[in-house]
């Protein structure tokens, strides 16, 4: 299948207009050496019926969690995803245009994205948010890299209640930007003292944390601050109806994965970066941002601002390199914020956590079974030690329709993460608990 | 005569003006929630929020009607003719929204266990084949979630590949005609960019680039064709050179397009290659992203490579591998971008190896086309090159007869029904538009873009007063940019 209009006709009148008598000698100024001269080792093109069978078929080799319950998060969640998201932002006027060069054609992209930096900032009690980020991890990336910038200082502290994979990472980005991310440790799975000295650029700490608990975040930022340093929070969008907002714990960057906002888990991407800070940084931060002005006629309108921060303006001394972002996940945020409100968020919020606290007790009915860190308080994930390595668990409840969680490697690899979110019934939740109790019969 | 304006919609309904934040009354909502069916637990003390948020409250009609007329405010690839030089806007076929959307893809969690993904995963790895196969590189990674960060991955490969010989080195050499995003991405690595300057027909001037390096050029990016259009004739010199000196080359894929099944970096010598799946493979834009920048490397660049990567087992089987103790780690929170790579496979395997081919046949046979109906008016900047997919054309003769500038020239376009070039890209060109039709567009399109152009230019002598104040026909003319830096007002 070909999407290019052109007949016979077409390519032998053009060529015609612009003086050439084959295609071949539009290619004339590649050197003969290296001309590819035989076909790409590919099949040859196919219908579009047989391409959507051979990628239903794909499709149809993997399990979802629309066959499996899904107890899985770890920094991805199966929350609800409603039916007004996709209507509005799968509209083609927003998915097939571009980053909006000409404001006077994207009104409709740059207003959505000035929405979604006005509702990050309404969110997390911050004064500032950038039009989107690729993801929470490399979101991090990009504050640490701010934070260093904005400090003059060099060292990065992590607490070890952070997902991992942002540390990885945060350990890929420091090889370019000259830093190695030192992990402290946490107590207990939370909390932990960090060693704030006058080098120290930013402490970061993930709150509800990659085990799902909650953080004493105040504290933690205090010392951060005392230190000179500043406090950055990686957060869960969707805990900011029932938890304290990081404006408000004292974080002067937060970053999250935005996935949780009206995207779908897409296999882990593409997911959204979200970064919102105090207007102080504005200058500093990473990629777009739009702006409220007026034309020429005195009507108000957006563009994107503050370019001279960008590479194509700033080229080696820009804020970051990042040109495309996310924005369509951006635009799908925005609409779901807008279908929740402050109401359904909150409400969202109480089901996540009281969900989470009944299958927390449930599980731990289950004989041998038992929270991992005693009875910290969390938010809609909990970490359980199984008396059994936990991927030999999961693995074994997949085979009866449950994605019971996301093994860890505490507890020498018998710790699993279970995630609860609005989506899982408690018929759903009491399955899971007989299922694992069978399992580890 | 204002022209009948480019397909947006300049007005909504009167009753819905404004952001989504005028329409919200306090105990609207459009949210719904089943019953809670466990006990309800309260907020850990301590934890709990003060104030509820303070997002909008519409109801559910409302917030349609907003989103629906902003839409209609934005135009799209799916509007019209998208010419934007150097951004590849092609048609995004519907079929690949349509297989992304497979909830088999859609509704797979990143931590499910290996053996529940392996149709994700082998189509992971017959994507990597493919793109390996057409770039002419050994293996590839499918995570960077974008072009700038598949060049940060690739430059990070770089700086480990000299690392590991004992030396990072210091710079890496960049045209002066490169996008932004090549010095960004270099000093995010670590390195310092080293320009080189273009030659009279806009080439790397290759007896300038043998005076620049030494052993401490880490490498050199390169886009070829270049960002003025042209096919860099002397890659092979261009690659020895830096080769000479122990570095490495690195293709940004920006312009891929024009190449496919013609030829391919690997066989220029090119060390590491990465690909904008938007541009070469019409993964849609969606007005700044989501992308997907995967990146291939040579097979002794190989063990640098980003992990998790999709391994293929003796018995058919796929897994994701993550020890390999040279890697450069992780670019991405997960796999990268995949519902993208959804796409970007459907559309090379739609493609096949002759379709390939012939998206880049038609490509530069309509940049040559359109360039040949318009260079009269706008000369290019390189008159004597023959472009590839795109050209750049100037206004300076314009302006200097008239006062008319590129960009007065672009708003007029958008009067006249069509999205217009890129502007004042690449800078080394003065009043640039850069122009690229692509391979989707049809030779009347093509005709009646170019009488957009020529009449422009006509009314910039006979009436230029007329595109001074173009736009006319817009939801909004032009907009301050001075005010909205000045007066920072970035949320309501």
């Amino acid at each position: 299948m070909r999407f290019a209009p052109h007949t016979e006709d077409d390519v032998a009148r053009m060529l015609e207009a612009i003086g050439r008598s084959s295609i071949d000698q539009l290619f004339e100024q590649i050197p003969e050496p290296v001309r590819l001269d035989r076909p790409l080792e590919l099949p040859e093109g196919v219908s579009e019926m047989e391409i959507v069978a051979d990628l239903a078929a794909l499709a149809a080799r993997n399990r979802s969690a629309d066959d499996l319950v899904c107890f899985a998060g770890g920094g991805a969640y199966d929350h609800y995803v409603p039916a007004v998201v996709w209507a509005l932002a799968g509209r083609s006027e927003f998915y097939t245009s571009y980053t909006p060069y000409q404001p006077e054609l994207s009104q409709g992209v740059l207003q959505a994205l000035f929405e979604y930096q006005s509702m990050i900032c309404d969110l997390t009690g911050l004064e500032v948010s950038n039009a989107s980020l690729y993801d929470g991890a490399t979101a991090l990336a990009e504050a640490v890299n701010l934070a260093r910038t904005t400090e003059g200082r060099d060292r990065v502290l992590v607490s070890a209640g952070v997902d991992r994979r942002y540390v990885e990472t945060l350990r890929t980005y420091g090889r370019g930007a000259g830093y190695e991310p030192e992990v402290f440790d946490v107590v207990d799975g939370r909390g932990g003292e960090p060693q704030v000295g006058d080098d120290v650029a930013c402490v970061i700490v993930q709150h509800p944390n990659a085990y799902g608990l909650l953080e004493p975040a105040r504290d933690l930022f205090g010392l951060a601050h005392a230190g000179g340093a500043r406090a950055i929070q990686v957060f869960d969008p969707l805990s900011l109806g029932v938890l304290a907002p990081p404006g408000d714990l004292r974080a002067d960057i937060a970053v999250a994965e935005g996935q949780v906002l009206g995207n779908h888990l897409n296999h882990g991407g593409p997911y959204l970066g979200v970064i919102a800070t105090r207007l102080d940084d504005v200058r500093r931060l990473p990629g777009r941002i739009v702006g409220e002005t007026v034309d020429v006629d005195g009507r108000t309108g957006y563009v994107l601002t503050l370019q001279a921060r960008e590479q194509h303006i700033r080229r080696e001394k820009a804020t970051s390199n990042i040109c495309t972002n996310q924005t369509l996940m951006a635009v799908a945020a925005t609409v779901y914020l807008g279908w929740l409100g402050p109401q359904g968020l909150e409400e969202l919020g109480r089901r996540c956590a009281s969900k989470a606290v009944y299958a927390a007790g449930r599980l731990a009915e289950i004989p041998g079974v038992e929270p991992l860190f005693g009875d910290a308080p969390f938010f809609k994930e909990f970490p359980l030690r199984l008396p059994r390595p936990a991927a030999e668990v999961r693995d074994a409840l997949v085979e009866r329709g449950y994605l019971a969680g996301v093994p860890l490697p505490d507890a020498d690899g018998h710790a699993l993460l279970v995630a609860v979110t609005e989506r899982r019934t408690r018929e759903e939740i009491d399955g899971l608990a007989m299922a694992m109790k069978e399992v580890l019969a | 005569m204002s022209g009948t304006g480019a397909p947006v919609r300049t007005q909504g309904p009167p009753d819905r003006q404004g952001t989504l934040k005028s329409l919200s009354r306090p105990g609207r909502g459009g949210w719904s929630l089943p019953a809670l069916d466990v006990p309800e637990a309260p907020v850990p003390p301590g934890y709990a929020r003060g104030a509820p948020a303070a997002l909008p409250e519409v109801a559910e009609r409302d917030l349609v009607a907003h989103y629906t007329r902003l839409s209609q405010l934005n135009y799209g690839v799916d509007t019209g003719v998208y010419p934007l030089g150097s951004c590849s806007m092609k048609y995004n076929p519907k079929v690949s929204e349509s297989v992304a959307a497979l909830p088999g893809f859609q509704r797979v969690h990143p931590h499910q266990p290996d053996h529940t993904v392996q149709g994700s995963l082998e189509l992971m790895w017959r994507l990597e084949r493919a793109l390996c196969e057409i770039t002419g590189m050994a293996r590839a990674t499918l995570q960077p979630p974008a072009g700038a960060c598949g060049e940060l991955t690739g430059l990070l490969i770089m700086r480990a590949h000299h690392t590991r010989a004992g030396d990072p080195r210091k710079r890496v050499v960049i045209p002066d005609s490169a996008h932004g995003t090549n010095p960004a991405s270099v000093r995010l690595a670590g390195y310092q960019a080293l320009p080189v300057p273009s030659d009279a027909r806009g080439l790397v001037d290759v007896s300038a680039l043998e005076k620049l390096v030494d052993e401490d050029v880490a490498g050199l990016m390169l886009t070829n064709p270049n960002t003025l259009g042209l096919f860099e004739e002397e890659i092979q010199r261009v690659t020895e050179v830096i080769h000479g000196v122990g570095g490495l080359v690195y293709y940004d894929g920006a312009n891929l397009n024009a190449i496919l099944g013609r030829c391919r970096p690997g066989d220029m010598g090119f060390d590491i290659v990465h690909i904008n799946t938007h541009k070469t493979f019409a993964t849609p834009h969606g007005g700044g992203g989501p992308g997907a920048g995967p990146v291939g490397v040579t097979e002794a660049l190989v063990p640098f490579l980003p992990v998790p990567r999709v391994e293929r087992a003796d018995d058919g089987s796929f897994r994701l591998e993550s020890a390999f103790p040279d890697t450069i780690g992780r670019m991405h929170g997960f796999l990268g971008n995949f519902a993208i790579l959804v796409r970007a496979y459907a559309y090379v395997f739609l493609h096949g190896r002759d379709g390939l081919k012939e998206v880049a046949e038609r490509s530069v046979l309509n940049a040559n086309y359109l360039a040949q109906l318009v260079k009269g008016a706008f000369p290019l900047a390189v008159p004597d090159m023959p472009p590839m997919h795109e050209f750049v054309a100037s206004a300076r003769e314009l302006k200097e007869q008239t006062g008319i500038r590129a960009m007065d020239v672009a708003k007029r376009v958008i009067d006249l029904g069509y999205h217009p070039s890129t502007v004042y890209f690449p800078l080394v060109v003065e009043e640039a538009m850069m122009v690229e039709p692509t391979e989707t567009e049809t030779q009347e399109t093509l005709d009646a873009f170019a009488d957009a152009l020529l009449r422009a230019h006509r009314e910039a002598h006979e009436d230029p007063d007329l595109l001074h104040q173009a736009p006319l026909t817009t939801p909004v003319r032009r907009l301050d940019e001075a005010r909205a830096a000045r007066h920072l007002a970035l949320r309501w």
